[in-house]
């Protein structure tokens, strides 16, 4: 470290490649937040309401994702879809996709956990002033829950901004590559490591901070 | 024909019965009290009436019209689009108040109005302003759930119930989750209300209040209606035994009772 020499140099003159894997990983993470909150709605509801026979796959599916590591996910997509004839995803494509399942599993447990904790009065105050099922939960239940699981969600988004990286694996260009890439190419190792982790560092702190903002202006339940 | 007329009815609870038999009358523009010792059933029914709770065999019909079953005498379930648009003929206050916590005091008495009534927003904000102001909440009503104290929620509560314009009002413990000195104001709202005429159906443990402002007071207890009549006769000639045992605990409060 004493003996090492500094040269940002090579850092500038690759900024561009920075920011645009920087977007790049922030773009797959909010995008996967997005499915997975999707998913994570379906599933939620499925295994607290839906029919027996959906209760069982989604139990699994929940189970499947949580308890198996990431990055083999991120593989077994990658070069295992095409291998059972599902072509056409892209690196960046079959990420996301990989990504999303796997925030719509954790997602599903938040919203599990948020719907299990929501007063009954609420609900009966909605069927008292006559509304139907689908309105209850659209106007009563699903506010009320986004605002309760709101801290999760957030941090949801952190964790699948960092897990970006391992898009890397698959040769993706984001963060994590791109600062592998500078290495390689200019040898200048500190410098590309550290950009990439002050990038992640600050990236990931200033969501949280905005994101603790949009909570104090959402956290009317307390 | 009156209002609300229940016909034996009856629900348990696993094996437990709650309600035995209950027949009841409300005629329009009746205020019904129902008192009693916890666990005798006053809550139960007065969900069944707007179906909270499924009742389990007799009936329950509001303007002639049986709630939550069909009247053919199959007695098959409503379908709950149904049971909505019944329930939304019958206002509901809660002990817990139970405001939709992520809606301004404004924006819970609109809700029902706007998607369960079909009314446009202008109209509905007329309305809510209009109760809002009746239960002495005009400047509160840009307020959320917990900017307010207990009171002031009820108060919203019965406004959003009332703004319904609903046939019938039920009232369940309305002030028993409220701190003693927040009672008074929210009692002043009901009564105001049962003035104007309002049918209402309370379940109270403020006999002082019950006895001002009720026309019929229905003392139930294990499951069934052990006497009822006028605040008077119930208050202050009790037959029923358990009646007198449970005014007894109200001693003094009456005068003498019995």
């Amino acid at each position: 470290m004493l003996n090492y020499n500094f040269n940002w140099s090579v850092i500038w003159r690759n900024w561009d490649k920075f920011v645009d894997a920087l977007l790049l990983g922030l773009g797959m993470a909010v995008v996967s937040l997005l499915i997975g909150t999707l998913i994570g709605l379906l599933v939620a509801y499925a295994r607290g309401a839906g029919p027996r026979w959906l209760r069982w796959p989604a139990f699994v599916y929940v189970e499947f994702i949580r308890n198996v590591p990431l990055l083999l996910l991120v593989f077994f997509v990658y070069f295992g879809l095409p291998e059972l004839g599902i072509y056409g995803l892209d690196k960046v494509q079959s990420f996301v996709l990989t990504l999303s399942l796997y925030a719509g599993a954790y997602m599903a447990e938040v919203f599990r956990a948020g719907l299990a904790s929501i007063p009954r009065g609420y609900a009966e105050a909605a069927r008292a002033i006559g509304l139907r099922p689908l309105q209850r939960q659209r106007y009563v239940i699903l506010p009320v829950m986004f605002r309760i699981t709101l801290p999760s969600i957030t941090n949801n988004l952190v964790s699948l901004f960092k897990d970006t990286s391992l898009a890397a694996a698959i040769a993706v260009p984001e963060l994590t590559f791109t600062a592998r890439q500078v290495n390689a190419n200019t040898f200048r190792v500190m410098e590309s490591w550290l950009t990439a982790t002050a990038l992640y560092l600050f990236t990931a702190y200033a969501i949280a901070i905005v994101l603790r903002l949009v909570e104090k202006r959402y956290a009317v339940i307390r | 024909m009156a209002l609300l007329e229940a016909r034996n009815v009856q629900k348990h609870f696993g094996s437990v019965e709650v309600l035995k038999s209950i027949d009841l009358d409300v005629e329009q523009g009746q205020v019904v009290a129902l008192i009693g010792a916890s666990g005798s059933g006053k809550t139960t029914f007065l969900r069944c009436i707007n179906l909270l709770e499924q009742y389990d065999a007799g009936s329950i019909a509001l303007d002639g019209e049986v709630v939550g079953f069909t009247s053919d005498g199959r007695r098959r379930p409503l379908s709950e689009r149904r049971v909505s648009a019944q329930r939304a003929r019958i206002g509901m206050v809660f002990q817990q108040f139970n405001l939709f916590p992520h809606m301004t005091a404004e924006q819970n008495v609109m809700l029902g109005l706007t998607k369960v009534q079909g009314k446009a927003k202008d109209e509905a904000a007329t309305i809510a302003r209009h109760w809002l102001d009746r239960v002495g909440l005009s400047e509160r009503r840009d307020h959320y759930p917990y900017q307010l104290s207990g009171g002031q929620q009820q108060r919203v509560a019965i406004a959003r119930a009332v703004a319904m314009s609903p046939r019938l009002m039920l009232f369940d413990e309305a002030t028993s989750a409220l701190d003693p000195e927040l009672v008074a104001e929210v009692l002043a709202v009901i009564q105001d209300l049962a003035k104007s005429g309002m049918t209402m159906l309370l379940v109270s443990h403020e006999m002082l209040f019950v006895r001002d402002v009720a026309s019929k007071v229905v003392f139930m207890d294990g499951g069934r209606i052990a006497q009822a009549g006028p605040p008077e006769e119930v208050f202050h000639h009790p037959e029923n035994e358990r009646l007198k045992t449970f005014l007894g605990r109200f001693h003094g409060m009456f005068g003498q009772p019995v």
